[in-house]
This record gives structure tokens, C-alpha cells and sequence, in this order.
């Protein structure tokens, strides 16, 4: 007859099946947020972060699609205290979607499956394809310098290099191991003295140059996007480089250097001249960074509203900066009311691969704008991209 | 460890042999002790020896993270098999185990003796296990990716099968169509006359006496041989035979999702009575065992945690439990209307439950023992998203039994069936929503319509109804297209 019973207990150390697929989907998240990164780039919650946190990215890619009911005009049954009645609100949209597996997901759009995922991850699949535009091969024998360093202390050595706290250290060391507490006499062998290392340093430096036009034509969406831009850039910039710098330079008819803070918050007002701000930005490469040294990168964020007076200069000014920067970008983000742009086509003329158009329209735009000025310098067509 | 086991061997001991006593009759028990990660793996799958698919890792992550935040717990999993399988949690304490073990015992008595359990496989564990076998071949000599792909979309379909297929096959699933204007194949096919003898086990008999003479009003129509001849629900084993393009492997695992789902299906049929039954005689088990003071607060702890209601969804295990502890108290000590209105004599509450636990699915146990009572006491109301808010809009007892169950109608899956297997003479596939007052979530439909494309080949359409009007979804490859009819 039936009903017997037995009870084991075995090793499921190498059960691995769940951890297996947990892995496949995992990749699978990773994949369909590769192929969304357009979208995912310019997310508020990333950008607004400070960089360290776990985002969640929605992912629709993964929803199990089946045939389904539209959940949002159904009813559906729950369970009361006793005390129910018709019209009590169960719950409002924002916690709704705790509640559960019925609960939720009323409407398509809401109930898609998101992946979390730390920045630094999210990242790195952005940076894959990039690559800096490694235009001058022939600088970096010359960024390799000598340094000198103070980081050794030894009992031999120069005496103007003597390390006077050191020596008197062990002095009252000396003297309080012989049960005589207090600095007495100095003996040579108290002696210390700062050595240096000689170590042949990769002056890996680059500095950004940010510039943005904070006119009154740019509004918080334009802002907005030239952040996502720069945000990305910086981080990017900084997983190639030890030592990234960034000079934030704001302008409308002049141009001054700003905070990070002011550079994206403070509103102006007023017209536009860009040759101000290119003016200031080989002012600062001349005065602080010398194109030897740093891999300069420009780039230039505007909605192309310039004074029409002024575009000669700016073409000009352009090319002074392609002279000295690895790279020169100029992005121009097309707002709602702007359709022609005086500045874009002035800089058509200029010929040179170095020099990288880019039309942002929305917030999808930023990807391929990162893309496309971070392009490996053999990718690249010798052409005016736009 | 030893100690530990013994004691739960000694436990078992009794409680099997008080659930025999109760009259429960279960299959031989097979218990095992797994770790949390094992016992969840078993979960998202359904069965320890399933096949991979990346949807089992996103079940898996979603559930081990719940239980490493403790925020559920999976006690004890059981298997539907002979002899049954059943997985405890390790780490479960003695006495949560031996609530455990009573639970389980009842589901296996479930499984046992319910009708809608008579046809599924006992031995899907080893069917299961050599099915991924194969998938794994499959994988090896044709791609992991094009191995996933296709499973993919045959998963997207999976409740698309026929439960019924044993009783009738077909013929069932015509009876099971709502009344409407256009009835199967209606005005494409053959007429409806031919219909209304299709009532009996032995419509083959009728099909012979009607060879060469089909459908006399329309005689050149009814001899396009139409493909399927009526409207087919199993809509995998329709691809399974008739898409063209399909290669030997791909049949396989169709076959195998579908027969996979055939042993699932029964289980989601009954989902409130199997756990308002394991949920019964666990109380009634423990109560009858000797518990220190403890172990009955423990107890008490656990069984409560179980039964806890939700605003948002129906509890099967205190749902469940309370159908059947009226029934009981109904049957064995029946009000006077109830002696004399339906001549129930009194003391036949156990056999009553017995028969209940043998006859019924959730839709007819709902429908037949949810009484108006019932539903006042535990308070039951339906709610409806308003606006931005979640309203309760029911509270109507027969309303609210009704909606329940029609809610729990086909698993509570679309039906779906196939119309037509060469529509409009190219070879493309005719869906057909039955509607029932019930929309499609179009936004889904439109991303599965895709993969039924990807399984059959060639263009696929879909008919439903949105807004009172007919609509012809159709996707050929490229984009969905939709049209109203």
C-alpha cells in the first residue's frame, strides 16, 4: 500500500540551475540596455545622481509578452477587514503598484520589469564604443617627464636634506630607552635625512573646456541636455585619464569662468556672441595649459542663435582653438522655436577632421552626440560631420 | 544534524499516521531537505529537472531577493508525481516542518484523488529531466541563441493549450465557445446545421456518414478541405503540426512546452481548493498531535501568517480553508431550511468535503460553495482602477462570486483559437479572441503577435473586439497593423 515515507538530506552544493539562468537573464538585461542606450543616457535619475548610486533602468525588452487582459479595465477581487464599502480607495497610482501581482501593472507602460544597475556598470557599456580621438600620436614620447619625489627617509645622506623632527624623534627615543627622559645630545647616529625617488611620470592630463551659451534663448531643457552631454564626457574622460580638468566657462555677450554649480544653474539673459567665450577659452589654454602637456578638449554647447556680426569672428576663433585642442565640438541643440541656424552653417566651412558638428534635438540625441565625437580617430571620416 | 533528522523522521511518523486515520490517501512520500537556493530554483521552475530559459533565472533572482531581504519564505514545495516528491526548507524548525509535512500530505492527497488530476503524467519528473536533456543537444548543435529565441516565443504561447484535449479533443472546445452570432466557423465554412449534431462523444460516426456529401447548401466551399476543420484551441499543437517551416527539433519543443503545461494546468485550476485543503487538514493534523506550549504559539504564528488576508487580492489558503470548513459545518449539522429544502440528514460533513476535494476545480467549487454568507463574512468586494485610484466598485455578493469566476475562466488566459489555417489562400494564420466582455491588453498583444509570426512563418492575424467593434490585428513580418472589421 501506499503512504510510505522517506526523508534524505543530500548534497546540493553543485545545484546551479537557478544561478545558471539568474546569470543568462542578467546579460540579457545587460544586452537590452546596450541596445536602449540612447534612452537610458539621458535618464533625470542618472544625471541628477552623484554618481555613485544603484539606477533603476526600465527595461522593456524582457516583459514576458503573452495574450493578457488589459488589466486597467478589469475588476478584480480583494479581501475587506469587515468594514468595506463600496468607493473606499484601496490605494492611489504611486502604491498601487506594491500591492500586488493583480494589483499592479494596470495599464501598459507601468508593470515592465526594471534592472537595477550601478552607474559604474552602466558606464562602462557606454564607454565600449567609444575611444578618444587620439589625434596627435607623436605628443606622447613628450608628455613622459621626470619627477622628483620625497617619499624616502634614510640614515644617510645630504645634510642640507636633514629631516629635523625625524633626527629629534629618535633622539628622546634613544635617551628614554636609557631611562633618561628628554631631548640631551644629538649622537650621528640620530641622523635622518629625506630621500627622494626619481620616477618617470605619464603626464596623462587633460582638460575639458566646457563652454555653454547661457543666453536667454536656453532654457532649462536645452541646459538640460548640454549637462547629460558634459556629464557623461567627464566621467568618460576620466576612465582614460588620471587627471581630468574641467574649466567651466558660461557666456551670452561675454564670457567669464563659472563654478560647476553656476555653470549649470545660474540662468542668464541677454543676447549671444560667442567669440567671447572662444576668446576666453585660448586666453585660459595659453595662460594654464599648455597644449605640450594636457589634452585639451573643447566643447561648445549653444542653440546657434549668434549675432550675425559675429559668426566671422567665431570661424576664426574656431580655428586658433583646432591649432591647440585635440578636439573642438560644437553641439547645437535644436529648441521648439529655432529652425534655422546661423552659427551651423557658418561652421560648415571649416574643413577639418578635428572639428565635430553635432544637432541635438531631444534627449535621445545625447547618445549619439557622445558617439560621435568620441569616435577612434581611424573611424572617422575627414569630413565636417553633422 | 542526525539528532535533528531523526526527530523529524519520528514526526513524519505520526502525522502520516494521523492523516490516515483522517482518511487523506497519498501517494508514497519522498522528502528532502534543500537549501534556500535550491528550493527557489525549484520554485521559479516548477519542477527541479526543467528545462533552462533565461525567464526561470528572472523568476529565481526576483524570488531569492524577496527571501534574502526576508520577505517571503517558500516552506516546502511538492511535486505532482508518484511516488511525490516533496522539498523542505532547510532551516525550517521542527515544528514549522511538521505543519509543513501535514500540509504537504493533503496536497498529495489532492493530487491523488481530484478528477482534474486524473490524466496528468506521474512520472514528469523524469520526462522533464530528459526534455532539457535534449534542449541542451539542441543547444550544442544549433546555437544557445536560436535554441532561446525559439523558446522564446513558443513560451509566449504557452497557455495556449487545451486541457480538455483528452475529452474530446476538438469537439470540446467548440461546446466551450460562447453563444454568438458567428459560432466556429460560421459563414466561412460549412453551414451551422453540421454543428448542431456535434454533441456527442461519436461525431466521428457522423463525419463518416457525411463523406462525400458535406454541407449540401454549399457544395463548392465545403470542399476546400479547411485547415483546421474547426476552430482549434491548442493553438501549440496546431504549430506543431501544421506550421510548415519548422524543423524536427523545434516540433519537439513545442511539444515539450505544451505537454509541459497540460501537467501545470490542472494545478492552476485548482489553486484555491488545493490550498484551502492542505491549509484544513494541516490545522486539523496539528491540532491532534502533541505541541509544548511553544511549539502551539509558533503554530499559531505560522498558520496565521499563512491565512492573512490581502485588500488587493483573494487569499487561496484562507479563502480556500473557510469554503471548506462551511461546507463541513453545512453538511454535518444543516440548518432546518437546509434539511428541508434540500433533505441533507446532518452528520455527513467529512464525506461531503471528501467528494468536494474529488469533483471539483476552483470554478465550480467558487461557484457552487462561495455562498452569500461567505462572501459577508470575509468580506469580499471587487475594485476597479478609477482614475489614479484603486476603488472598491462591488460589493454585491453574486456579483462579486460571479466576477471571481469568471476571472478564473481558462486559467485566466484569453481563449484563443484558430480559425483558419491557410487564410485567404496564402498560408496565413487566423487567430480568434473569443470576447466576452473582456478587452485584450493591446500593448501585449502587439509584442506576442510577433512571436506566434516567428513560430508559424508567414503573416498571422488576430481577431478581437475593442470597443464594441470588431478588430483584425495582423502583423506580416514587419510592423502589426490593425483594422477594424
Amino acid at each position: 500500500m501506499s503512504g510510505k515515507y522517506i526523508v534524505s538530506r543530500e548534497d546540493w552544493s553543485l545545484h546551479r540551475k537557478g544561478e545558471l539562468d539568474r546569470q543568462r537573464h542578467r546579460e540579457k538585461v545587460k544586452e537590452a540596455i546596450k541596445k536602449n542606450l540612447a534612452d537610458v543616457v539621458s535618464e533625470e535619475s542618472i544625471i541628477m545622481s552623484d554618481g555613485d548610486k544603484v539606477i533603476r533602468v526600465p527595461i522593456r525588452t524582457l516583459d514576458e509578452y503573452h495574450f493578457r487582459y488589459d488589466q486597467g479595465k478589469q475588476k478584480h477581487a480583494g479581501q475587506g477587514d469587515g468594514k468595506s464599502k463600496v468607493g473606499d480607495v484601496l490605494a492611489q497610482e504611486p502604491q498601487a503598484k506594491g500591492g500586488s501581482g493583480k494589483g499592479a501593472g494596470e495599464e501598459p507602460g507601468v508593470d515592465y520589469y526594471e534592472a537595477e544597475i550601478t552607474i559604474d556598470e552602466l558606464a562602462e557599456m557606454i564607454f565600449e564604443d567609444l575611444g578618444l580621438p587620439d589625434l596627435k600620436p607623436k605628443k606622447k614620447p613628450e608628455l613622459v617627464s621626470n619627477a622628483v619625489e620625497f617619499k624616502d627617509v634614510r640614515k644617510k645622506g645630504i645634510s642640507s636634506n636633514i629631516d629635523r623632527k625625524r633626527t629629534i624623534f629618535e633622539a628622546i627615543k634613544r635617551n628614554a630607552l636609557k631611562g633618561k627622559p628628554g631631548l640631551a645630545k644629538i649622537t650621528p647616529d640620530d641622523l635622518r635625512f629625506k630621500t627622494w625617488d626619481l620616477t618617470q611620470k605619464q603626464e596623462s592630463n587633460a582638460v575639458v573646456l566646457a563652454m555653454m551659451d547661457t543666453s536667454g534663448s536656453m532654457g532649462p531643457y536645452e541646459k538640460y541636455i548640454a549637462r547629460s552631454f558634459f556629464f557623461w564626457m567627464v566621467r568618460f574622460l576620466r576612465t582614460r585619464y588620471q587627471n581630468v580638468q574641467i574649466v567651466f566657462l558660461a557666456h551670452h555677450v561675454e564670457a567669464k569662468e563659472t563654478t560647476e554649480e553656476e555653470f549649470f544653474t545660474k540662468g542668464a539673459s541677454g543676447g549671444t556672441r560667442c567669440s567671447s567665450v572662444y576668446r576666453l577659452a585660448l586666453e585660459i589654454i595659453e595662460k594654464r595649459f599648455n597644449p605640450q602637456d594636457y589634452n585639451i578638449y573643447a566643447f561648445h554647447f549653444s542653440d546657434g542663435d549668434n549675432l550675425a556680426a559675429d559668426n566671422e569672428t567665431c570661424l576664426r576663433l574656431v580655428k586658433e582653438l583646432l591649432k591647440v585642442c585635440n578636439l573642438v565640438g560644437y553641439g547645437e541643440i535644436e529648441g521648439p522655436y529655432y529652425y534655422t541656424s546661423t552659427l551651423r552653417s557658418t561652421y560648415k566651412r571649416i574643413n577639418d577632421p578635428k572639428f565635430i558638428v553635432v544637432t541635438i534635438k531631444d534627449k535621445t540625441g545625447v547618445y549619439p552626440a557622445l558617439k560621435k565625437f568620441f569616435t577612434p580617430a581611424g573611424d572617422r571620416l575627414p569630413v565636417n560631420i553633422q | 544534524m542526525r539528532d535533528e533528522l531523526r526527530m523529524l523522521e519520528e514526526a513524519i511518523g505520526k502525522i502520516t499516521a494521523k492523516a490516515r486515520e483522517f482518511g487523506l490517501d497519498f501517494y508514497d512520500m519522498y522528502f528532502e531537505i534543500c537549501p534556500a537556493d535550491v528550493i527557489y530554483t525549484f520554485g521559479a521552475y516548477g519542477m527541479p529537472t526543467r528545462f533552462a530559459h533565461w525567464t526561470f533565472g528572472k523568476a529565481y533572482h526576483k524570488m531569492k531577493t524577496m527571501y534574502d531581504y526576508n520577505l517571503s519564505r517558500i516552506y516546502e514545495l511538492v511535486i505532482n508525481s508518484d511516488p511525490c516528491y516533496a522539498f523542505l526548507l532547510e532551516g525550517n524548525s521542527l515544528i514549522q516542518n511538521k505543519m509543513v509535512v501535514a500540509h504537504v500530505l493533503a496536497h498529495c492527497d489532492f493530487f491523488k484523488n481530484n478528477v482534474h488530476f486524473q490524466k496528468t503524467a506521474k512520472y514528469m519528473v523524469e520526462s522533464m529531466a530528459s526534455a532539457a536533456q535534449r534542449f541542451r543537444e539542441y543547444e550544442h548543435k544549433y546555437g544557445r541563441d536560436r535554441v532561446e529565441a525559439f523558446l522564446d516565443a513558443v513560451i509566449s504561447l504557452q497557455e495556449h493549450v487545451d486541457p480538455y484535449h483528452h475529452y474530446g479533443g476538438s469537439g470540446r472546445s467548440q461546446k466551450d465557445q460562447p453563444p454568438g452570432p458567428k459560432s466556429c466557423c460560421g459563414d466561412k465554412g460549412c453551414s451551422t446545421s453540421c454543428h448542431e449534431r456535434k454533441e456527442t462523444p461519436y461525431d466521428d460516426l457522423w463525419a463518416l456518414d457525411n463523406l462525400g456529401k458535406e454541407c449540401p447548401g454549399r457544395k463548392e466551399e465545403a470542399k476546400i478541405k479547411k485547415i483546421p476543420a474547426s476552430p482549434q484551441k491548442d493553438l501549440l499543437l496546431f504549430l506543431m503540426e501544421h506550421a510548415r517551416d519548422l524543423e524536427d527539433w523545434q516540433r519537439d519543443v513545442i511539444s515539450v512546452v505544451r505537454q509541459e503545461m497540460l501537467y501545470f494546468w490542472p494545478q492552476l485550476e485548482t489553486k484555491i481548493m488545493n490550498e484551502g485543503w492542505a491549509t484544513y487538514w494541516h490545522l486539523r493534523i496539528m491540532r491532534e498531535i502533541d505541541l509544548t506550549e511553544e511549539e502551539t504559539v509558533e503554530f499559531a504564528k505560522m498558520h496565521a501568517g499563512v491565512i492573512q488576508p490581502s485588500c488587493f487580492r483573494l487569499n487561496p489558503y484562507y479563502v480556500g480553508l473557510k469554503i471548506f470548513e462551511d461546507i463541513e459545518k453545512r453538511w454535518e449539522r444543516p440548518s432546518k431550511e437546509e434539511k428541508e429544502r434540500f433533505g441533507r440528514p446532518g452528520g455527513e460533513g467529512k464525506k461531503k468535503i471528501f467528494e468536494v476535494r474529488e469533483l471539483e476545480n476552483d470554478i465550480s467549487f467558487l461557484r457552487n460553495y462561495l455562498t452569500k454568507e461567505l462572501i459577508e463574512e470575509l468580506d469580499l468586494y471587487l475594485y476597479k482602477k478609477q482614475g489614479y485610484e484603486w476603488k472598491i466598485v462591488e460589493k454585491d455578493w453574486e456579483k462579486v462570486r460571479d466576477e471571481i469566476v469568471v476571472s478564473l475562466t481558462n486559467g485566466g488566459f484569453p481563449y484563443i483559437v484558430v480559425e483558419d489555417g491557410d487564410f485567404s489562400k496564402r498560408g496565413e494564420l487566423y487567430l480568434r479572441h473569443c470576447y466576452e466582455g473582456r478587452e485584450l491588453d493591446v500593448f501585449y498583444l502587439e509584442k506576442t503577435l510577433p512571436y506566434v509570426y516567428r513560430l508559424w512563418g508567414r503573416t498571422v492575424h488576430l481577431e478581437t473586439v475593442l470597443d464594441g467593434k470588431k478588430v483584425l490585428f495582423t502583423f506580416n513580418g514587419e510592423k502589426v497593423g490593425k483594422k477594424f472589421i
